[in-house]
């Protein structure tokens, strides 16, 4: 199982090195690393800085998606993280005093967490089909922090507030301090506990986990919440960045890169087994992917051709099917496929547990039956 | 009564617009002091500029005694129509809309002529094949934008033969302000050979996407002379990487922006934004003038272009708080 799980993320750890490597050629200054302003500056860091905000949210899309679930509704969540945190910070006597800056992030990340209840009441409780429930805070949140900001983008100057995203401790920015720290936590949380077995025992197949005396219910409703939680956190995080919330675009359609890192990263849709380190290699991936889009120059009428090419390539070398058949020439035991081979549809993609040979033994027949 | 009064307007509407058609006209009174009714229907709030361009319509309609009829879109075509179905059964006298997309809109406006009421687009234009079908449109001129920035560019860069690295933050790919102010910046710095765009990537019209994109510019060309951004947005969020570059903004990297937000006029009192090319929202009074002389059955030009100016760092601190937006 855990040799499995290992061999499954070679692959994008590999079209994240060909992208760093590709990116080095280009952009000679690109593994450089320096220190600006007592921080440190280059190319590697900036993808740390600006993809904590989607590492954050893809850690909690992957609780979610274990347990079967799904949460349309994180970006929605950023949007009113920025939006409470900004309008609190506004309005307080005085916006640069660390007490009423921690007074706004700490109410503006409660409510996230209430919305994230919520979604989890729905899934949990009501039994709404986790995509049906989260879409209806994917759009009314949206509104909610428009309403907040009385549909204009909030600018907040205050120093403190600033620094979340800004500053650093010992040079190394804040929000990766941030992301590492959740990142720990949700690891020990759920490898160093009994919660990541529940959660894969739920997820993999509901029924046997409540025979097997799991409480689902409150586990689906505290997963909903830290995943709303990260959204907020996120969401401060990207707000602090620019000193303004805007209800209008802060977040948007970042719940479909987070689901994208979270499936480059190995984790299933159907729920059960979830993979951590592969949703980190994920949300790196797709970082890398803009910033090498805007060092590398693709002009941006081709950015998103680009961007699914490259998603592309990874999902194929991620199926074992792709792999036995691109690999079945070269192999002594494998003769050339016939060409009626590609017209038949390909079975659903099995896990990587199977050796390659196998598989391909095991397909070979099933083409000739009908 | 002011139902009344508004059918006889819209009775003396349609006979200035000459496209008799049944209709039944209650005896004409003399409507020479009567207000012009105008049905406005606005795309939504989704910015403050478009918030001031609603006050600044509301408020000159006010100013011009014209009776406004005033609805908001929401950002869905499907209620503009129904707004526009309404203002031609409620016999207003002139309808002007923001339209939300470019297509789409033959049926109500072939509806509006046979009516006889005139129609004037306002801000956004619209694909039509159908003729006379408004009388004209009023709005910016994102061409002549980029134009604008280019000329003084040109201009500030005069005394120098050195070559002049831009980068560029575009808008949303594939908008008519990105496309246009893209087109006419690059006409003006094109006809100088020293003027080379060294990046140009699209920020989305937003603060991140501006602060991302101008982050991975600086990580990738060490000798940016120049930033020009298609929205005030995107080149405040880019001032945050410029600073986080250890650079100074306004100092060691010009920055020229568009739109004219008082975000914008607040940062470039501080000298961190040297130029702001204006793109109006104001255009309340213009919008008036118009309405009475289409509803007048004046001739008016099919293509008018709102008054905007182009304010540098001396102008900035004393236009600030006139700034409406």
């Amino acid at each position: 199982m855990r040799s499995a799980q290992t061999r499954r993320l070679v692959w994008p750890l590999l079209v994240l090195a060909l992208l760093v490597a590709a990116n080095a050629v280009a952009t000679p200054r690109f593994l450089e690393i320096t220190v600006r302003g007592g921080r440190l500056y280059g190319s590697l860091v900036d993808i740390l800085h600006f993809g904590t905000p989607l590492l954050l949210i893809s850690l909690g899309m992957t609780a979610v998606i274990a347990l079967r679930g799904i949460d349309l509704s994180v970006g929605a969540v950023v949007a009113v993280a920025g939006a409470v945190a900004c309008t609190l910070i506004e309005s307080a006597a005085e916006p640069d005093s660390p007490s009423a800056v921690a007074g706004a992030v700490a109410a503006a990340l409660a409510v996230c967490a209430l919305l994230g209840l919520w979604n989890g009441f729905l899934v949990a409780v009501l039994r709404i089909q986790p995509i049906v429930a989260t879409l209806i805070l994917m759009v009314a949140g949206r509104g909610a922090a428009q309403l907040i900001t009385g549909g204009q983008i909030t600018t907040v100057r205050s120093a403190p507030y600033r620094e979340i995203a800004g500053g650093s401790v010992a040079t190394v920015p804040v929000t990766v301090i941030v992301a590492a720290a959740t990142l720990l936590l949700m690891w020990l949380l759920v490898r160093r506990t009994a919660l990541g077995l529940l959660i894969e025992a739920i997820g993999g197949n509901a029924e046997a986990g409540r025979l097997a005396g799991i409480r689902a219910t409150g586990l689906t409703m505290a997963a909903y919440t830290f995943c709303g939680l990260c959204a907020g956190l996120a969401g401060i995080i990207i707000s602090a960045n620019t000193g303004s919330a805007d209800g209008n675009n802060a977040g948007l359609w970042i719940e479909l890169d987070a689901i994208l890192a979270v499936v480059i990263g190995g984790t299933l849709l159907t729920g059960g087994r979830f993979s951590i380190a592969g949703t980190v290699l994920g949300a790196i991936i797709v970082q890398t992917l803009s910033t090498t889009v805007y060092t590398m120059g693709v002009p941006p009428e081709s950015t998103l051709v680009f961007k699914a090419l490259v998603v592309f390539g990874v999902c194929l070398l991620q199926s074992p099917r792709f792999r036995a058949q691109v690999a079945a020439p070269f192999r002594r035991s494998g003769p050339p496929r016939p060409p009626s081979n590609t017209a038949t549809p390909a079975p659903p993609e099995e896990d990587d547990v199977k050796p390659e040979a196998a598989s391909i033994a095991d397909q070979e027949p099933r083409e000739v039956r009908p | 009564m002011k139902k009344a009064l508004s059918a006889a307007a819209a009775a003396l509407a349609l006979a200035v617009a000459a496209t008799a058609c049944g209709g039944g006209g209650e005896g004409a009174q003399s409507g020479g002091d009567d207000p012009i009714v105008l049905g406005f229907s606005q795309v939504g709030a989704e910015s403050g500029w478009r918030t001031a361009n609603t006050e600044s319509i509301k408020q000159a309609a006010k100013e011009a005694g014209i009776e406004l009829k005033f609805s908001d879109a929401q950002q869905q075509q499907q209620n503009q129509i129904q707004a526009i179905r309404s203002f031609i059964q409620q016999n207003v006298d002139v309808i002007a809309f923001s339209p939300v997309v470019e297509s789409g809109w033959d049926t109500v406006l072939l509806e509006a002529k046979a009516a006889g009421i005139p129609v004037v687009l306002t801000d956004r234009a619209v694909e039509t094949d159908q003729k006379d079908v408004y009388e004209t449109f009023l709005g910016s001129d994102f061409v002549e934008e980029g134009r604008k920035a280019g000329r003084w560019l040109v201009e500030e860069y005069a005394d120098t033969d050195d070559q002049v690295n831009i980068v560029e933050l575009q808008g949303t790919t594939g908008s008519a302000p990105a496309n246009d102010r893209k087109e006419g910046f690059a006409e003006i710095i094109g006809e100088h050979d020293k003027f080379e765009v060294v990046a140009s990537q699209s920020g989305d019209f937003t603060r991140s996407g501006g602060q991302e994109v101008m982050q991975a510019f600086l990580s990738s060309h060490d000798d940016i002379d120049v930033l020009y951004a298609h929205n005030d947005d995107m080149a405040l969020g880019a001032i945050e990487s410029i600073e986080a570059a250890g650079l100074e903004p306004g100092e060691d990297i010009t920055i020229i922006s568009i739109d004219g937000i008082k975000d914008a006029f607040r940062a470039m009192a501080d000298g961190k934004i040297n130029l702001v090319v204006e793109c109006n929202p104001l255009i309340g009074p213009q919008l008036m003038d118009l309405v009475e002389k289409v509803h007048a059955g004046e001739e008016v030009k099919p293509r008018i272009t709102v008054e905007e100016g182009v304010f540098t760092q001396d102008e900035a601190a004393e236009a600030l708080p006139d700034r409406k937006y």
